[in-house]
């Protein structure tokens, strides 16, 4: 298998006259984390659309691992692993930290169809739900209702679901919106040291940990890719400067 | 933070016990299965058929609400139609009933299907008559949410509703007797107390059913269909079939205990299949607590006994029901249970 896990395919998507999409495209390879940025407007969130599946592109393609799934639904390509965290965090908030995250081990096994053994004290699905919160440094909240976590821990919580999915590749839209400085730092290790066992497409705002953490960098402008590069490039390619970081 | 704390938690000033039989809640499910068992045994044992066969009204409405409960409080389908599977059941039982009496066939064509008085054959394609249209109606309502998935189902009930109503065979507006209630090997079910233990046992596995069900994959499943169905699919798991399969076995329990009841009245008409059926039963869901395994218990017997004693003092006793349906939704929004047993807390 080559190094590339995800790959977007000359993605267009148009929305009446506004063209949201102009022709991106975008590998994501094994062991790295690809950040893209942009300013408010730049199309991310379209563009994330038609990576999870919740948006259909007009024209070109997604491929992970290798197989084409741009026509695929949201769940189906959750099932061929493709993990994902929300910019707004989308939990289950009456249910316990354990729980949420056991439904994603759940759905990896493949078996919802199945009406009798508790889940409560079924093994298979709560060692692996812990094992994912181990690796978020949140056991100590396994039983806490998600209503009652602070923000950034939704979000390590998020990070956690989508871990125990045993991904091909994450897409995290915005993992540090909202978080304090200590937050923040926390979690960009956490994702430093994820980022050899899967490879993370991070779309986020937070411009010191993008260039911390981000192996390449790809700015969106006006829903089109006008600059790629490491962090020291990025940092000082005129175009970028002048669209988004303002100077 | 604290404020979260004790909305959460099981009972105020009490730690949450899952699984206690002892606890405020198993005291109050006790009480509630004691009740509905010991006050028709006295009956039966002092010769008051009436508050035996009342029982077992309040017991077959509760389990028509169980299933109803299903769909509502654990799968989030609002449904309005589920008058169409109680009396779907309640027919199937009645025309079964009606060709075994005179020794005609139910069809005989494509093949010959005869009539039949056995309990256990209606219950069986009870099952599978009210899954097969469940599995109809679910499939295209379910591609709908919100106030259009209650439009959608009521209207599926009324078309079931007006087909009954001029479908002169069996009666039309006008309904058909049962003459001689269907029968069960080794039992005689005209008894009033024994006819009440099959129908207490027919609540009861459709309780241990739910309860066992919720607590499994597929459980956890629909619940997070419920709460939350983007973190269901970016999971990996589609909501959609999940949903459907939960409708389908929710409309199964509803037909079952319209099959019974069906034999309770000796009677079938299309008031089975009204909205007011599905309205009651949604009602009853509602006062019970939505979503809590003995909520349509707790609410069957409020509504059958108000029904009951104020409709006997008076014809506008829907007026009181209505002010009692108030007061649930505004001040205990989690039903009878709620009130009684405390919050439940997901753990």
């Amino acid at each position: 298998m080559s190094d590339v896990v995800l790959t977007l395919n000359h993605l267009q998507k148009h929305f009446g006259a506004l063209q949201a999409t102009r022709d991106v495209s975008l590998e994501l390879k094994r062991g790295e984390i690809h950040a893209l940025i942009g300013p408010n407007g730049a199309g991310k969130s379209t563009l994330i659309g038609q990576i999870a599946g919740n948006l259909k592109p007009d024209a070109g393609s997604v491929h992970l691992a290798g197989q084409e799934i741009t026509a695929l639904s949201v769940a189906q390509r959750a099932r061929l692993g493709l993990g994902r965290s929300f910019q707004v965090s989308s939990l289950a908030e009456p249910l316990s930290v354990l729980r949420n995250v056991m439904i994603a081990v759940q759905a990896l096994q493949g078996h919802s169809f199945r009406f009798w053994k508790p889940v409560h004290r079924d093994e298979s699905l709560l060692a692996p739900a812990r094992e994912a919160l181990e690796r978020m440094q949140l056991s100590h909240r396994a039983d806490t209702p998600v209503s009652e976590l602070s923000h950034g821990e939704r979000r390590q919580v998020e990070v956690a679901c989508a871990l125990a999915l045993k991904p091909r590749a994450l897409l995290l839209d915005e993992p540090m919106a909202g978080l304090g400085p200590e937050g923040t730092a926390h979690l960009t290790d956490l994702l430093e040291t994820l980022k050899q066992e899967v490879p993370i497409l991070l779309i986020e705002h937070d411009m010191d940990a993008v260039f911390r953490l981000a192996d390449r960098i790809s700015v969106l402008v006006a829903g089109s890719v006008i600059a790629r590069g490491d962090s020291a490039e990025i940092r000082h390619n005129p175009d970028v400067r002048e669209a988004y970081l303002g100077d | 933070m604290d404020k979260l704390k004790s909305e959460t938690t099981a009972l105020p000033g009490l730690p949450a016990l899952p699984n206690a039989w002892f606890d405020r809640k198993g005291l109050v499910q006790i009480g509630l299965l004691a009740l509905l068992f010991l006050a028709p045994l006295a009956a039966h044992l002092l010769g008051h058929i009436y508050y035996v066969n009342l029982a077992s009204r309040i017991t077959l409405i509760a389990m028509a609400a169980v299933g109803l409960n299903l769909a509502i409080g654990y799968g989030g389908m609002v449904s309005f139609g589920h008058a169409a599977y109680f009396g779907l059941g309640g027919y199937i039982a009645g025309i079964s009933a009606y060709h075994a009496f005179d020794f005609s066939p139910v069809m005989s064509w494509p093949m010959a299907i005869p009539g039949s008085d056995s309990m256990l054959v209606i219950w069986l394609a009870t099952i599978l008559l009210c899954g097969l249209l469940a599995l109809a109606i679910g499939a295209i309502s379910l591609r709908t949410t919100g106030v259009y998935f209650i439009m959608i189902t009521l209207a599926f009930a009324q078309m079931m509703y007006y087909f009954a109503n001029s479908w002169p065979t069996y009666g039309g507006e006008d309904g058909l007797p049962i003459y001689i209630r269907n029968s069960l090997p080794l039992v005689d079910t005209g008894q009033p107390w024994t006819f009440f233990l099959i129908a207490f046992s027919g609540l009861l596995l459709a309780m241990a059913i739910t309860s066992r069900m919720m607590k499994s994959r597929f459980g956890a499943a629909l619940t997070m269909a419920r709460l939350n169905d983007t973190r269901l699919a970016t999971a990996g798991v589609s909501p959609y079939p999940i949903r459907l399969v939960a409708f389908v076995i929710s409309a199964m329990i509803t037909g079952l205990a319209g099959a019974l009841y069906a034999d309770l009245n000796g009677f079938i008409s299309p008031t089975m299949l009204s909205w007011h059926m599905s309205g009651e039963l949604m009602v009853i869901v509602i006062l019970g607590g939505v979503g809590r395994l003995y909520g349509p218990l707790a609410g069957a017997i409020l509504f059958v006994m108000m029904e009951t004693l104020l409709g006997g003092m008076t014809e506008y006793w829907k007026l009181f029901l209505g002010l009692v349906l108030l007061l649930v939704v505004l001040f205990a929004k989690h039903g009878v249970m709620g009130w009684l047993a405390g919050r439940e807390r997901h753990v």
